[in-house]
């Protein structure tokens, strides 16, 4: 059975990302983001170019904003995610256990931040594309397989700590 | 003449043996730290954005008890790191220190040499006054300095501190400009992909931290 994606949360962060908030907007990427069974987009759009506002359009119910104290809310509700490739963004959603589609800005291409998102694309934790390929791929990959993301364990680094650093024992 | 000369050169000389010997004993591991007292004082180097967050998400593992009275360094032009922290430690007792940062997003390789000396002549009497015994530190805007610092401190015996280097979770190939720098002198540093090892001269590997 198709999995549906209902709601689609989009982040970028602190960044500014016009290209992926132009892309977004267009109908091409609307229908294909429609196919997928999207009818609600939450769009994080940071520090772009494009002005924060809700509407309808191509049947997708859409609601821009800047920022947010906290986007675990969003995150928890949302059926798919799209975002930048900040770490942050990206270990946050994979976190939730949410299928993840990561845009790479091409304008920043020094960004190192590049190296993660790569990692995690072989790893099967998510996709990655840029805002060219953006509305092939939403055509395309099936989120069915990605695998879930290892939890983090920082246990034997804190037992290593514990090890090394001696403090005088509580007499 | 002749008697001050040789004097200074041999000043030079026993203070690369030193350096030399510090080096020695951080590659090879003797990075252990037995304290006098119940507690150790530490330093936390708190860098910017997800950095900030990834060490916080570190700190809220480890046994704070063991680490007071504890010091929080943050880069002077950092707004939200002092939020995390404090949100971080909640009731906890804890001190927070602004310094200049030493390297801004984007700025030049050599004139951050300047800012980096400015930072380290701010760092200096902060590190004298406070004398830690661990530092923990994750990256930019202000671990170089303070390690800097610390390092120097220890090679003329007025400080007794370890170091702990946590590379970014977001470094998989490559190492960070800090990560480059500290590896050298960081008693412990820690990867968190093995794919890093290829990439440094040492490291240790537990796993992802965060």
């Amino acid at each position: 059975m198709q999995r549906v994606y209902k709601k689609c949360f989009i982040t970028v962060g602190t960044t500014q990302f016009n290209l992926l908030c132009e892309y977004i907007q267009t109908p091409p990427i609307l229908k294909a983001l429609k196919k997928l069974g999207c009818t609600e987009i939450t769009f994080q759009i940071g520090n772009s170019n494009c002005e924060p506002k809700v509407y309808e359009k191509e049947g997708i119910k859409l609601d821009l904003y800047r920022f947010k104290d906290s986007l675990d809310e969003d995150i928890k509700n949302a059926d798919l995610i799209i975002s930048h490739a900040g770490a942050g963004s990206c270990l946050e959603a994979l976190n939730a256990n949410k299928p993840l589609l990561v845009v790479v800005n091409e304008d920043l291409m020094d960004n190192h931040q590049m190296e993660l998102a790569e990692q995690l694309q072989v790893d099967g934790h998510l996709y990655y594309c840029t805002c060219d390929t953006l509305e092939s791929t939403l055509e395309t990959v099936d989120f069915n397989w990605l695998s879930p993301f290892p939890k983090p364990n920082p246990s034997a680094f804190i037992s290593y700590l514990d090890d090394i650093f001696k403090v005088a024992v509580n007499t | 003449m002749g008697i001050i000369i040789s004097t200074i050169t041999l000043i030079i000389l026993l203070f690369m043996v030193r350096v030399f010997y510090l080096m020695f004993n951080v590659f090879t591991g003797k990075c252990g730290i037995s304290s006098k007292n119940r507690t150790l004082k530490t330093i936390f180097c708190i860098g910017s954005g997800g950095h900030t967050s990834e060490m916080i998400r570190i700190i809220s593992h480890i046994n704070l008890k063991k680490y007071e009275p504890r010091l929080y360094i943050l880069a002077d032009n950092d707004s939200s790191s002092e939020y995390k922290v404090k949100e971080a430690e909640k009731e906890n007792v804890f001190m927070i220190h602004r310094i200049p940062r030493s390297r801004n997003v984007k700025q030049s390789y050599v004139s951050s040499i300047f800012t980096t000396i400015n930072a380290t002549l701010h760092t200096l009497p902060l590190i004298c006054h406070f004398k830690p015994e661990v530092i923990f530190c994750n990256g930019p805007g202000t671990c170089i300095p303070v390690c800097l610092v610390a390092f120097l401190l220890r090679c003329l015996f007025i400080l007794d501190c370890r170091i702990v280097f946590i590379e970014s979770v977001c470094r998989v190939r490559t190492l960070s400009l800090s990560g480059k720098i500290l590896q050298f002198f960081a008693d412990v540093f820690v990867i968190q992909w093995p794919e890093l090892r290829h990439a440094c001269i040492r490291a240790k590997y537990f796993g992802r931290l965060t």
